[in-house]
């Protein structure tokens, strides 16, 4: 569906992030995040068990992995939506464990969700206002005195005003948010977290549910991103999107980081294509011992 | 039929002191439930701690007036930082249980005969009013027109009730334009949203259920100011009385919830009226005057669902709002 869809301009791509030979778990020349020994169970399953990885600053990292590789888990981990069971992360050299979500926020690591949260019942504006940091007037007493926080809101509402038209939202401003598409959504969820100038830009599957001629400007939005001097993180499936912005390519399965890499380097690993396909999906299942394949139709039965 | 007596008294309803109180009530439930998305039913021992944190240290330590009122906020800050503390991090519906139990711990430790010499007991407390009537400035005797006339003292109540409830008004008008305001709106449609944002949603939810609670407390004070305040009148049902009016009047406005205080009040008297007579006068046969009188909560029990089936977003609330209500 989506091969013909490229970025307009051509993505200029950071090289030499790394130290040594691409690997799970490699140096990186100058990460913003590191995570080390992150683990997290859900009773008997273990979700999230990453020994270590380094996410390089200033690139477009993505994290992709096939559906319940723990990506999203990760997620909510590192911006303290969640907490581990064991484990250290660091943003800028700073830890972050045991740090609620909304300070991680404020520390500039912003995140977007896999299914948007957009505030419906606000306008467009409202939605993006209140993404701006350290505003005087959400003190409750200060508040009270609108011109305490009058010029400081007049000033949002132009830098909100000026990345709506970026995102071509502009019309909507003053309508509910819930009354936009879901596409529309998704680009309002990330101009709303711009709206803090963050340093580390998380978006989990920014382009699931998005249609295609939206998925180009999304590109774009993403690759402007890194062009200002921010550091994107992503989760997405895409693997056509994945090779044409990524500079980086991390690997997840059943919870643990299994490659990391270039995207072209990566898409040809061992490893990844055992993740994605199954790791006998080469072996031709009719030579090896019939017992086995009955098992297998079998399981295939129940389980429909 | 007396139809001269059931208007008047509908229309003293439309400026009583309990309507202040209500629509008082109303206006802190609007905060929480309304702007905020909390859901609670303990408004009701909010109310109680108003009425018995002003009355037993005027009573009992012959405080004044002003010393009174600041107990009662005491109180209420208190007992919202109790409620919200362990429940707030959870999911909303984990407040209302936890809101509508303590309301009722609160009302059954105030009726116990345990602490009878300090509560009253069940037949409660009076006579609290004598400091604060020392500022009565309206000289003695009965006077007002039409159906409005009232003693000296009633006037002072209800003026000062209703000044009070264009204050709060206006502090939440002032409030809910603000920054502030937007933050609140955010977390009652999505409180990880807001979190994402850097928002620090647990204080926000705590402040919101403080300052609703406030606003219940002195909505207390101002219903039991024309009475004696007893432990039965903070029942559970008189929460959703509030709920009644807040939904009646729209949740996220701010005349909503007095324009709903007024509108009820004035169509249960008329209600109540109306049929006291009419069982009287033989038109309703089946029925006595003791049933009579419950009738009129049935009526409101069906009126709140005619107004969720109907006009779920009360008489002031935005229309638009509701297409987009999953």
């Amino acid at each position: 569906m989506s091969s013909e869809i490229t970025p307009k301009a051509k993505p200029v791509k950071s090289t030499g992030l790394h130290v040594g030979d691409p690997a799970p778990g490699v140096k990186k020349v100058d990460p913003i995040l590191i995570a080390d020994g992150v683990k997290r169970t859900f009773g008997g399953l273990t979700a999230v068990d990453v020994e270590h990885v380094e996410i390089p600053r200033n690139a477009i990292t993505a994290l992709i992995g096939p559906n319940g590789a723990g990506k999203t888990t990760f997620f909510n981990l590192l911006t303290g939506f969640d907490k581990p069971d064991t484990g250290d992360w660091s943003f800028e050299g700073r830890s972050l464990a045991h740090i609620p979500a909304y300070r991680v926020a404020r520390m500039g690591l912003i995140r977007t969700f896999q299914l948007t949260k957009s505030l419906g019942l606000l306008s467009v504006m409202e939605n993006m206002k209140l993404g701006a940091k350290d505003q005087t007037g959400e003190n409750i007493f200060r508040g009270l005195i609108p011109s305490l926080w009058r010029k400081q809101d007049r000033e949002i509402e132009d830098k909100a005003l000026d990345l709506l038209k970026r995102f071509k939202l502009d019309a909507k401003k003053d309508d509910y948010a819930a009354s936009l598409s879901g596409g529309q959504r998704k680009l309002l969820e990330m101009a709303r977290a711009l709206m803090s100038d963050p340093t580390l830009v998380m978006l989990d599957e920014p382009m699931a549910g998005v249609n295609p001629a939206l998925t180009q400007s999304l590109l774009d939005h993403i690759l402007d991103l890194k062009a200002q001097g921010m550091t994107v993180l992503f989760v997405e499936h895409d693997m056509h999107m994945v090779r044409h912005i990524a500079d980086w390519v991390i690997v997840m399965a059943e919870g643990r980081v299994v490659a990391e890499g270039d995207p072209h380097e990566v898409m040809q690993d061992q490893a990844v294509i055992d993740a994605y396909l199954g790791a006998h999906h080469d072996t031709d299942l009719g030579s090896t011992d019939t017992g086995h394949v009955e098992a297998i139709k079998e399981l295939i039965d129940d389980e429909q | 039929m007396d139809w001269g007596a059931i208007f008047g008294n509908a229309a003293v309803e439309l400026i009583s002191p309990t309507t202040a109180a209500y629509a008082l009530a109303a206006l802190g439930l609007a905060i929480h439930f309304g702007f905020t998305g909390l859901l609670n039913f303990g408004q009701a021992g909010f109310m109680l701690l108003g009425a018995y944190g002003y009355a037993i240290p005027a009573l009992k330590l012959g405080w004044p007036w002003w010393a009174c009122l600041l107990t009662s906020l005491l109180a209420s800050v208190i007992f919202a930082l109790i409620l919200g503390i362990p429940t707030l991090r959870l999911r909303a519906d984990y407040l209302a249980i936890v809101t509508i139990a303590a309301a009722e711990v609160l009302r059954l430790t105030f009726t116990t005969n345990e602490f009878a010499p300090v509560t009253g007991s069940a037949n409660g407390l009076s006579e609290y009013q004598r400091d604060l009537l020392t500022l009565n400035p309206l000289p003695d005797g009965r006077y007002g027109f039409g159906p409005w006339v009232f003693s000296d003292r009633a006037w002072f109540f209800l003026i000062l009730g209703w000044i009070v409830v264009i204050l709060a008004a206006l502090l939440t008008w002032l409030l809910m334009r603000s920054p502030w305001g937007r933050v609140i709106k955010g977390i009652r449609e999505d409180e990880d949203a807001v979190r994402a944002l850097g928002k620090n949603v647990y204080s926000y939810k705590m402040q919101s259920l403080i300052l609703g609670g406030l606003f219940g407390t002195v909505a207390g004070i101002i219903f039991v100011m024309p009475r004696a305040v007893v432990p039965s009148y903070f029942q559970p049902t008189l929460t959703f009385f509030i709920y009644a009016i807040l939904l009646l009047g729209g949740a996220a406005t701010i005349l909503g919830p007095i324009l709903g205080s007024i509108v009820f009040w004035v169509l249960l008297s008329f209600f109540s009226g109306f049929i006291a007579r009419a069982v009287e006068a033989g038109w309703l046969p089946f029925m006595t005057q003791v049933q009579a009188g419950q009738l009129r909560f049935i009526l409101v029990g069906v009126a709140i669902m005619l107004i969720v089936v109907f006009m779920p977003q009360g008489i002031l609330g935005n229309k638009k709002e509701l297409a987009f209500v999953k």
